[in-house]
């Protein structure tokens, strides 16, 4: 086979193919639609929350006029990613069909529940997540093909992120399980939430006061760097439950013997031994990468600022420091988005978090109480990713 | 390598045969963490076997990871597959911000408790680095040798197989080992889905406050790491030195 036979092989010349040629991935994507559409169910009913559930199709699940619309804007997305080769209108399509889409699962949710029925759960099923998952894809390659700035990227965030809140806040999916899990523990989940956030950000936060000083000092000192950054590394592969188990031990020993760490709430158990492991698996990342970023800055840079008379200070917080920047920031994005994942672990050593909820729920083998855990972890490092990588372009100088 | 650091080495592999093996030889090391005389060493199962069944388990999910990865991109950097490369790079970006006891807590309600869940989501998880090291291992060939390579009248199928893998197989090597040594961790939360492996022992040692456990379970996941680390370590910088290129690092 000859490379050069193959139209498209690259995207600059697939946007330059002819209107109505066929666009594989799009093929794929529209593939998985109509298997969402005509062979998944769309919800799942159950009787309660816990008991086995019914599939019921997308004809069942809704109204016949919501069950047209949905279908329409789903088979309009699939024909978009087939034959529309414009990044924009395929972006349109797809955004139409999630708006239809995601509304009419809460929509379900009404429709099937019988009047006055508090037990009954309705949970989205594989054709919504097929659905959903589908559409995701062609937005994510409208996004790509499009190769947007980061203000871009962060405003794309931001109308994504009222998209969903206007969907909560509105009601619409208010009688879906999962929402339902989380009207009985309202109160709970905002607890947990600031309990994750707290710990992700505050080891975060912790590790940055420590490792960027230390970094700085490893990077002007071989023989420290050679000592302190194997001993990191070594802390990263300890599993997350034994540093977490292991460091009971300690604190619990501090919060015995000095009254004062009690009082400022060091304990054996729950958020201390938690945030301690967290900070010490943030340490290398941010020591390793502040070391890499200095260790790049060109010598020839830093004897120029010598040459015109920069202090020693100067230097570091006028010139190395702002060139390092980039990888430091790569550094604490890596941190931030396997913070809020390992936060989860917390939950085992009664740190709180939104684990609690997702080993309550296997325990309870109640799948939407995960989700109720699951989801708002993934979301957060989600957004903490795409905020995160453009602030390093922006700090690379790509506007 | 340096004499001190094979000694080094072998000191930490024969300490945990020793210890997986014959763990009641360590008993009084681990005699002053127990409170209330409870057993020092882990006592409701052998060391051994749940070791044995935690690297089954990590290196069963990561030979699968391994096998669909280094297909799928081998597949997305050929021309059949080029209109997939974009995507499939922001979809890794995407992915690898899931947490992994995320995918883990999703996959049990799907496939029930036991060794499944655990399976499940040490392959997805593992997936992603090393496609994207794939990716960028396959990527960064230079035009100018697949350019000689062609001239020389080789067909694409023996480019790819003599000259393009051979060129990456460092950077796949550096995949596959973040994989292992990722998976080795998330293996121990497994157990909280009762898969079996050393996330039992650490989670009997939390259960009923025993140190003890907590860090016998903890040490031997760690050793297990660092070694298998270092023997990907070694092994991708023996092979970036016979392509005369640049170590692996990091």
């Amino acid at each position: 086979m000859n490379p050069t036979t193959f139209p498209g092989r690259a995207l600059g010349e697939a946007s330059s193919r002819p209107g109505l040629s066929v666009d594989r991935l799009g093929g794929v994507i529209a593939v998985l639609i109509g298997i969402a559409v005509f062979a998944a169910p769309f919800v799942t009913y159950r009787a309660n929350r816990i008991v086995a559930g019914e599939a019921r199709m997308l004809v069942e699940a809704v109204s016949p006029i919501l069950a047209g619309a949905v279908l329409a804007a789903a088979l309009l997305a699939a024909v978009a990613a087939v034959v529309v080769q414009q990044p924009w209108l395929r972006l349109g399509a797809a955004a139409l069909g999630l708006m239809v889409v995601t509304p009419s699962v809460g929509a379900a949710a009404w429709f099937l529940t019988p009047p006055g029925n508090t037990f009954a759960r309705i949970s989205p099923a594989l054709g919504f997540w097929l659905l959903a998952l589908a559409l995701g894809l062609l937005v994510a390659d409208s996004l790509t093909r499009l190769r947007l700035g980061p203000w871009a990227r962060l405003a794309a965030l931001a109308v994504a992120a009222a998209f969903v809140a206007l969907l909560v806040l509105s009601g619409a999916w208010n009688g879906l399980s999962i929402l339902k899990e989380y009207a009985t523990r309202a109160d709970g989940f905002w607890r947990e939430a600031r309990q994750h956030l707290f710990l992700a950000l505050g080891s975060l936060l912790a590790a940055c006061l420590v490792g960027l000083p230390l970094g700085i000092l490893c990077h002007r000192a071989p023989r420290l760097r050679a000592a302190i950054l194997p001993v990191l590394s070594i802390v990263q592969t300890i599993p997350s439950i034994a540093l977490f188990g292991i460091l009971m031990v300690p604190l619990g020993y501090l919060a015995a013997t000095v009254p004062l760490a009690a009082e400022v709430g060091i304990r054996g158990i729950g958020g201390a031994p938690a945030l301690v492991a967290l900070f010490l698996y943030s340490l290398l990342p941010i020591v390793g990468n502040t070391v890499v970023g200095l260790a790049q800055v060109p010598a020839a840079v830093v004897e120029a600022a010598r040459g015109m008379g920069l202090s020693d200070r100067q230097r570091l917080t006028q010139i190395e420091l702002p060139l390092a920047l980039p990888v430091i920031l790569t550094g604490i994005r890596i941190v931030l988005v396997q913070n809020l994942g390992l936060a989860t672990v917390a939950a085992l050593i009664g740190g709180g978090g939104f684990g609690t909820f997702v080993f309550q729920g296997i325990g309870q083998t109640a799948i939407d109480l995960v989700l109720l855990g699951a989801i708002p972890t993934v979301a957060l490092a989600f957004t903490a990713a795409v905020i995160l990588d453009a602030a390093i372009d922006l700090a690379n100088g790509h506007d | 390598m340096s004499r001190g650091s094979v000694l080094l080495r072998a000191s930490a592999l024969l300490l945990l045969v020793a210890f997986v093996t014959a763990p009641d030889l360590f008993a009084p090391v681990f005699e002053p963490l127990t409170v209330n005389g409870a057993p020092a060493i882990y006592n409701q199962g052998s060391l051994l076997t749940l070791t044995l069944a935690h690297l089954a388990t990590v290196f069963g999910a990561t030979l699968a990871s391994t096998v669909v990865a280094v297909l799928l991109g081998i597949f997305v950097t050929r021309p059949m597959g080029m209109e997939f490369l974009p995507l499939s790079r922001s979809l890794v970006n995407i992915g690898q911000t899931f947490p992994p006891i995320a995918v883990l807590a999703i996959a049990v309600p799907l496939v029930g408790f036991g060794a499944k869940p655990t399976l499940i989501a040490l392959f997805l998880y593992g997936l992603l680095p090393i496609f994207e090291n794939t990716l960028t291992g396959l990527t960064q060939v230079s035009p100018l040798t697949l350019e000689a390579a062609k001239g020389m009248g080789m067909s694409p199928s023996r480019r790819l197989l003599e000259v393009e893998l051979p060129l990456a197989m460092p950077i796949i090597l550096a995949g596959i080992r973040l994989s292992v040594v990722i998976n080795l961790g998330t293996a121990t939360i497994g157990s909280t889905v009762a898969a079996k492996g050393l996330g039992e022992v650490i989670i009997a040692g939390l259960q009923s406050n025993n140190t003890a456990f907590i860090l016998q379970g903890g040490a031997v996941v760690a050793l297990l790491a660092i070694l298998i680390h270092d023997l990907f370590m070694t092994a991708e910088r023996t092979m970036a030195r016979k392509l005369g290129g640049v170590a692996a690092t990091s």
